[in-house]
C-alpha cells in the first residue's frame, strides 16, 4: 500500500515503514537502545530527504522515551535533579545544534554533514561494541573477572557542586551540563536520542549508581528530544507526522516483541549482531559518500542564501 | 467520461458561436476549448493525479487545405530554484558550486498531436516558446557562474526524470480533425496554484489560432492539511507532532501490558 508523505514528500509503502519501525523497536527491545541511531540512517536508503529522517527520528524518540520514563518513574529510578541539569545542557546543546542545521541547510551541506557524522558516529560505536562483546565472550570462557573502572578524579574538583540524593553524588554541575549539551547537539544534527553516548558518560564520567543511569537518561531524551522536535517543525518544517506515526505504531509494536524476545536468548552473541548491524550501515553510508552519484547537480527550492 | 467532455466541448461551441460571428474578421479557424473545470482539487495519491483539457476547432468554411496539428502546454506557478554541483573533494562527493534561477515553472508539460517538428515552424516556436527549452529560457534570471550551462541543463533533465517537464508528442487526440482533448499526468508533489493553459493551432506549421485560459489546481485531503499546516503553523503542526507521538507511545505500551495479563 503506497502513501503519500506530505512533507516529505515522496510515496512509499506503508508497510516498509511498519516493518521498518518494527525491527527497530525489536531491536531496541532486545539491547534497550533507543534506536534513533539505526532508524535515521535507513530512513536515508529508502530514499527520505536526510533533513526529513533527522527531524522525524527526534518525533520517534519522543514516542519511544515516553512508555521508558513512565515505567522509570514508578520505579523510583529517576535522578529528578540531576535529570534536570543533564536537560538544561541538553536544550542549550540541542538549540547550538539546530542553527548549525539550519546554517549548513542553507550552505548546501547539510545532507553531507548528516551522513558524515553518521558514519563517523556509528564506526566508531559499532566498533566499540563489537570489540566488547568479544572480549566479554573470551571471558566467559577463560572465567577471567572484568577490570576495575577507572575514576576519573578531576570531576571532584570543579567548582558548583551540587547533591543528588538518589545518586548518592555530591559533584559539580558542570560535567553532567556538558555531557548533557553534547547529546543535545547530536539530537539536532543526528535525530538520535542519545543514550548511546549519555549512559557510558553517566557511568564512567559521572560515577553514577547503574540503576538510576537509565532512567535519568531517558527522562532527559524524552524533553530534549521533544524540544529538538519542536524546534525542526518551526525552523525548517521537517518533521513528517505521517512518516513518524507510521515509524512510532512499529516500532512500539516491535520493541515489546524485543523485550519478550530478549529475555531468552543469548545477550553477548547478539550484541555483536548488533555491533555488525551498526557497522554495516556505518559501511553503506561511507560507501555512499565516496562512490561517483549518478546525477552530480541537485534541485532545491528557493535562492541560497 | 470521454462522451461526457466532448458533449460539453459541443455545447461550449454552440454558445460561442454567436458571439464568435459579432467580431468583424474571423479568422478561418479557431479554438474553442473546455477543462473538466477551472478549480481542480487533487488528491495527492501516491502516483499523482491526471487533468483533462478538450476543446473543439470551429470552423465557418469549408477546412482549408494543410497538415493540422494541435498543441496543447500546460504550466504550473514558478519559483527560485538553486541547482548544486557536486565535485570529488577529498575522495568523497561534496556540493561544490551553485547556481540560483531567480523563477522556473514548477511544472511545464507540452502535449501535441503529432511530433513536434511537423506541427510547428522553429520561427513560431521562438516567438511563442512553445518547447520546453524554449519555454524556460524566459525564465533564466541573471546567472551567479561564468557558465550556467550544465546547471540548467541539469534542472531540466533532472525535472525531465521525475516528470515535471514533459513533452508528450501525440498525446492530444484529435477526432476529425475537429475534436481534440489532451490527459496531463501532474506529481504526487505538485505546486499549487494557477496553471496556465495555452491551446495552439496549427495549418503547416503556421500558428492559426491560440487559446490562453488558466486553471486553478490545489491539493485536498489529509496531506494537504498537514502540508499547509506545517508550512503556515508550525508551531501547532509541532505540537500536535508531539502530542501524536507521546499518545501512540504510551497507548501501545499500555496496550501491550493489557494483553499481556
Amino acid at each position: 500500500m503506497q502513501i503519500y508523505l506530505p512533507i516529505a514528500e515522496v510515496s512509499v509503502n506503508a508497510f516498509l515503514l511498519l516493518g521498518l519501525g518494527g525491527i527497530v523497536g525489536l531491536l531496541s527491545g532486545l539491547f534497550g537502545v533507543g534506536g534513533g541511531f539505526l532508524i535515521t540512517p535507513l530512513l536515508f536508503f529508502i530514499g527520505i530527504p536526510p533533513t526529513v529522517a533527522v527531524a522525524t527520528g527526534a518525533n520517534q524518540v519522543v514516542a519511544s522515551s515516553v512508555s521508558g520514563v513512565l515505567a522509570q518513574f514508578k520505579r523510583k529510578a529517576v535522578d529528578v535533579p540531576m535529570g534536570i541539569v543533564l536537560l538544561i545542557g541538553g536544550l542549550i546543546g540541542s538549540a547550538a545544534g539546530i542553527w548549525v542545521f539550519n546554517i549548513l541547510t542553507r550552505l548546501g551541506q547539510i545532507d553531507l554533514a548528516v551522513q558524515l557524522s553518521y558514519v563517523v558516529f556509528l564506526g566508531s560505536i559499532g566498533l566499540l561494541m563489537l570489540q566488547e562483546s568479544l572480549r566479554a565472550m573470551r571471558r566467559a570462557k577463560t572465567g577471567a573477572k572484568p577490570g576495575k573502572r577507572h575514576q576519573h578524579l578531576w570531576v571532584h574538583k570543579l567548582p558548583l557542586k551540587l547533591k543528588f540524593r538518589a545518586s548518592g553524588l555530591y559533584i559539580s554541575v558542570i560535567p553532567p551540563a556538558l555531557v548533557g549539551m553534547a547529546v543535545g547537539v547530536l539530537a539536532a544534527i543526528m535525530g538520535v536520542g542519545g543514550g548511546f553516548i549519555m549512559v557510558p558518560a553517566m557511568i564512567y564520567l559521572l560515577g553514577m549508581p547503574t540503576k538510576v543511569v537509565i532512567g535519568t537518561s531517558l527522562f532527559q531524551i524524552l524533553f530534549v528530544s521533544a524540544f529538538t522536535t519542536l524546534m525542526h517543525a518551526i525552523t525548517n518544517q521537517s518533521v513528517d507526522v505521517m512518516l513518524a506515526l507510521l515509524l512510532i505504531v512499529g516500532g512500539v509494536i516491535g520493541a515489546q516483541i524485543g523485550s519478550q524476545l530478549g529475555g531468552r536468548l543469548k545477550a553477548e552473541q547478539l550484541r555483536s549482531l548488533l555491533a555488525l548491524l551498526v557497522l554495516l550501515v556505518a559501511l553503506k553510508l561511507g560507501f555512499d559518500l565516496l562512490i561517483r552519484p549518478a546525477e552530480l547537480y541537485s534541485l532545491h527550492p528557493g535562492r541560497a542564501g | 467520461m470521454i462522451g461526457a467532455a466532448i458533449r460539453t466541448a459541443l455545447a461550449a461551441l454552440m454558445l460561442a458561436a454567436p458571439a464568435a460571428a459579432q467580431e468583424a474578421p474571423a479568422p478561418p479557424e479557431e479554438v474553442v476549448a473546455g477543462l473538466s473545470q477551472d478549480n481542480i482539487g487533487i488528491t495527492a495519491r501516491f502516483d499523482g493525479s491526471t487533468i483533462l483539457i478538450y476543446g473543439a476547432v470551429k470552423r465557418d468554411a469549408p477546412e482549408p487545405p494543410g497538415h493540422l496539428g494541435v498543441i496543447v502546454t500546460l504550466e504550473g506557478p514558478s519559483g527560485a530554484v538553486t541547482i548544486r554541483h557536486k565535485t570529488r573533494e577529498m575522495g568523497i562527493w561534496v556540493n561544490t558550486s551553485a547556481v540560483g534561477v531567480a523563477s522556473a515553472p514548477s511544472y511545464y508539460a507540452v502535449a501535441t498531436s503529432a511530433p513536434l517538428a511537423e506541427i510547428l515552424d522553429p520561427a513560431q516556436d521562438v516567438i511563442q516558446r512553445i518547447s520546453i527549452p524554449l519555454a524556460l529560457r524566459s525564465f533564466a534570471g541573471p546567472l551567479e557562474v561564468a557558465d550556467a550551462r550544465p546547471f540548467t541543463e541539469a534542472m531540466l533533465r533532472i525535472r525531465e526524470a521525475e516528470g515535471l517537464y514533459q513533452l508528450d508528442e501525440g498525446a492530444v487526440h484529435l477526432v476529425e480533425d475537429t475534436l481534440f482533448r489532451a490527459d496531463f499526468t501532474l506529481p504526487a508533489n505538485l505546486t499549487e496554484g494557477d496553471y496556465k493553459t495555452r491551446i495552439f493551432l496549427t495549418r503547416d506549421g503556421q500558428i492559426v489560432d491560440q487559446h490562453r485560459t488558466a486553471i486553478y489546481v490545489r491539493r485536498v485531503g489529509l496531506e494537504r492539511w498537514l502540508y499547509v499546516l506545517s508550512q503556515n503553523y508550525a508551531a501547532i503542526y509541532g505540537l500536535m507532532s508531539l502530542a501524536l507521538a507521546v499518545i501512540a507511545g504510551w497507548a501501545a505500551a499500555e496496550a501491550f501490558k493489557f494483553l499481556r495479563r
